[in-house]
């Protein structure tokens, strides 16, 4: 017999975290590869489902703090990396680059295992989907029904998923240096987030301190863009000097 | 045949932590180590700021975005 309230209840809870899980997922396929960053993704979801297999409820005694710690600090360097890159970009080409892979992305291998892409997508899949497990087993165990929480949790991860897959296509039309630079944005807002809450230090907010966070990231990257622009426009003093030896 | 087996065998694994040890590299540093620096004083700072009662959530997104813009003008310059 099904819980409506847990149902509700947990399906909410779940879709948040699943939300972002999928998100990071799309954004990093879409930049480096879809192969080696769906590989990641289910490399974190074996992890996780060995660690439920191994650990079952009492999952909530794993470190989940030091874990966002290591997971968000790890994800926020990385993210600004992006940003950096896509700063740079986005102010020296503008929205460019739809579709093709951009061929300054060298440290994308043309063949094997990207790396980089693989850690990204399993690390986003480990933590959320962790974070997920444990909300079923705390709902579900307080509400005395374990069955519905869990179910509930699948819808989640079906529906959200499935809508993932759908905004594939969509996210693949964003010019490239433009995707760079969102995706960049979006992993320093998680990697923000998710450090900062590893500090058990809470948000206000919640978890709407995300939108926030990459806002605020937009917002910077805006700015930096235009400076950027407005200095290329200006000619350097090795350029006058260029001028004037050449008058 | 045994030493030249083993020769073999730590040369692949020393080529392999290297090339983790890149990976790890590029993963944190990437081509400017002061935005990593820059982030992990940041949350040094707020985590000591928290134990002192302080709140600090704002610290690490403002310490971030300005570092990003050290480090793009340093790369303009």
């Amino acid at each position: 017999m099904i819980n409506p309230a847990v149902f509700a209840t947990t399906f909410l809870a779940a879709a948040v975290e699943i939300i972002e899980m999928v998100i990071i997922v799309v954004g990093v396929g879409t930049i480096r590869g879809w192969r080696s960053t769906l590989i990641g993704a289910a490399s974190g979801l074996v992890i996780l489902a060995a660690l439920i297999l191994a650990l079952g409820m009492t999952l909530t005694l794993v470190p989940i703090g030091v874990l966002r710690l290591v997971v968000g600090s790890l994800l926020f360097v990385f993210g600004l990396q992006w940003l950096r890159k896509g700063i740079r970009r986005v102010a020296a080409n503008g929205f460019r680059g739809m579709g093709e892979r951009n061929a300054t992305d060298d440290d994308i291998p043309t063949h094997g295992m990207d790396w980089t892409a693989w850690l990204l997508a399993f690390k986003g899949v480990l933590l959320e989907g962790l974070e997920v497990t444990i909300i079923v087993v705390t709902f579900g165990a307080a509400a005395r029904a374990f069955p519905t929480a869990a179910l509930a949790a699948a819808a989640a991860l079906v529906v959200i998923g499935g809508a993932g897959a759908l905004a594939r296509r969509a996210v693949e039309r964003i010019p490239r240096s433009a995707l760079q630079l969102l995706v960049g944005t979006l992993l320093s807002a998680f990697g923000t987030f998710w450090a900062v809450e590893g500090l058990g230090i809470a948000w206000p907010g919640a978890d709407l301190a995300i939108i926030a966070l990459a806002a605020w990231y937009i917002l910077a990257a805006a700015a930096h863009i235009g400076h950027l622009r407005r200095h290329a426009r200006q000619p350097t003093s090795q350029d006058k000097l260029a001028h004037a030896s050449a008058r | 045949m045994t030493v030249s087996w083993l020769h073999r065998a730590a040369t692949l694994s020393l080529r392999g932590l290297v090339a983790f040890g890149k990976f790890w590299y590029g993963f944190i540093i990437g081509d400017d180590w002061t935005v990593a620096a820059a982030v992990a004083a940041a949350l040094a700072v707020t985590w000591l700021l928290h134990t002192a009662g302080v709140t600090a959530w704002w610290l690490p997104p403002l310490a971030a975005v300005a570092a990003t813009g050290a480090s793009l003008r340093r790369i303009r310059e």
